[in-house]
């Protein structure tokens, strides 16, 4: 087996010195900043309309990360924080799914963050005061990065729903939180994930924060029995699409693309 | 024929929650978790600056559950340095909401559309509450020339400029050999209210 040279490593985490402009947010398909309904967001979400421009070198450029940057484990929330021999409770469960852009390109190696309450639906937080039990086998973080073709994956436990203090009796649908990166920093997204028949979803005024119903209805996992492992776990497919780029330097041939 | 819509639409945002701590800064959520942590500073050649700042909501109050990325050029203005990560991550602290980033003084650097961008500093804001990230920049007084020829400071009307530069704290110039601060309050919502940009 060969090493990677020196320069290829380099060369990966080099973003192109002058990186093709992301196309514009659809600012209408994404949730408002005001959202009563969601109380929280009330006396946090700007009056004043945000300012447009085109996009620069520093919405077009972002951060690298590479596997130095992460553990062997830390991708499997299942044993991540789970003493020697000990796994998370809980229905164990693949998530899995590709992250792509708008122009339908994979989004290789970027860094993907998620972290989730437990099967109890309890987060390991030091602000978090729901009495149902912390999983002494459960931290509930990991983090990965995509390969060449976009695909993530990770191991976990599905989270429970939890009531919170919005309403009177307000619950949140179990949902896995998501953050990437994408290769400029205008790509930065965080979001949340939800499962398929959760009948807490129609009730969520977090995720009806979404005007659209097609918008919703993007996050929410399938069931994938494809990809379900026999006698071990269930899995649910969750693809993410990230703001996509004008054609990029190297395809921008003379000949045309 | 093309057709109808050959684009896939973005993943829609949702907030980063009470607990996005967990996800990206764990140790602030009360564990260690990870063998490599992310983290405030940024490391490379150059002139030290060190930013602390709150994020004020609608009532005047600190947002105390407030996560902060930041993302620049090196020194030298490039974006592209493979030996520089400009990027780093801070929370503010629960019970003040004062949150700091140290880091290297940016350079200006030559965009794709021939200008220049003023040296500044990206800042990208997540909370519970906020519903998609707000994108904002820290621009330095400093370079009041280089502000006013930048293509995106030179959009924003006038009397709301100001929300965008950074204080220098003591001497203004920076100890020698030391590290320069800077105060960056940025106000969500309400008088005074910092610029957001749609970029």
């Amino acid at each position: 087996m060969t090493a990677l040279p020196e320069e290829e490593d380099i060369m990966l985490r080099n973003a192109p010195a002058d990186p093709a402009p992301l196309f514009p947010r659809d600012r209408a398909w994404h949730p408002p900043a005001y959202t009563p309904a969601y109380k929280t967001a009330v006396s946090r979400s700007p009056r004043l309309p945000l300012v447009s421009v085109r996009p620069t070198a520093a919405e077009n450029t972002g951060p690298r990360f590479t596997i130095a940057d992460l553990g062997a484990r830390d991708s499997d929330l299942l044993i991540n924080f789970a003493a020697p021999g000990q796994s998370a409770i809980g229905e164990r469960i693949l998530v899995h799914g590709r992250v792509l852009d708008e122009a339908g390109r994979p989004v290789p190696e970027t860094l993907v963050e998620v972290w989730q309450a437990n099967a109890g639906g309890r987060y390991r937080h030091r602000n978090d005061t729901y009495f149902a039990p912390i999983d002494p086998n459960f931290g509930g973080c990991g983090r990965m990065l995509t390969d060449a073709d976009g695909w993530y994956e990770f191991r976990t436990v599905r989270p429970g729903p939890y009531p919170w203090e919005n309403g009177p009796n307000a619950w949140r649908p179990a949902h896995i939180h998501f953050s990437i990166f994408g290769s400029g920093f205008g790509q930065r997204l965080i979001s949340q994930m939800y499962f398929e028949g959760d009948p807490l979803i129609a009730l969520c005024p977090i995720l009806t924060t979404l005007p659209d119903a097609a918008a919703r209805d993007r996050l929410v996992a399938s069931l994938d029995m494809n990809a379900a492992v026999p006698l071990d776990s269930l899995a649910y497919r969750f693809d993410i699409v990230l703001r996509g780029r004008r054609s990029t330097a190297f395809e921008n041939r003379p000949e045309g693309n | 024929m093309p057709l109808k819509d050959p684009y896939l639409r973005e993943t829609p945002s949702q907030t980063a929650g009470p607990y996005v701590h967990i996800g990206l800064v764990p140790a602030q959520a009360g564990f260690d978790i990870f063998e490599k942590n992310f983290s405030n500073r940024v490391e490379g050649e150059g002139p030290r600056i060190r930013i602390t700042g709150k994020v004020l909501d609608g009532l005047g109050a600190p947002i105390t559950d407030v996560l902060l990325e930041s993302w620049q050029a090196d020194a030298d203005g490039r974006f592209d340095n493979p030996a520089f990560r400009g990027w780093a991550r801070a929370a503010s602290a629960f019970d003040t909401g004062e949150w700091t980033i140290e880091t290297v003084r940016p350079g200006a650097a030559p965009n794709s559309d021939g200008t220049m961008l003023a040296p500044q500093i990206g800042l990208w804001i997540v909370a519970r509450g906020i519903n998609i990230g707000l994108s904002t920049r820290l621009y330095f007084p400093e370079h009041a020339e280089a502000n006013t020829a930048d293509p995106v400071f030179s959009r924003v009307p006038p009397h709301r400029r100001e929300t965008l530069l950074a204080r220098p704290k003591g001497d203004g110039n920076g100890a020698l050999g030391g590290v320069q601060d800077y105060r960056f309050d940025i106000v969500v919502q309400g008088e005074g209210e910092t610029v957001f940009f749609d970029a």
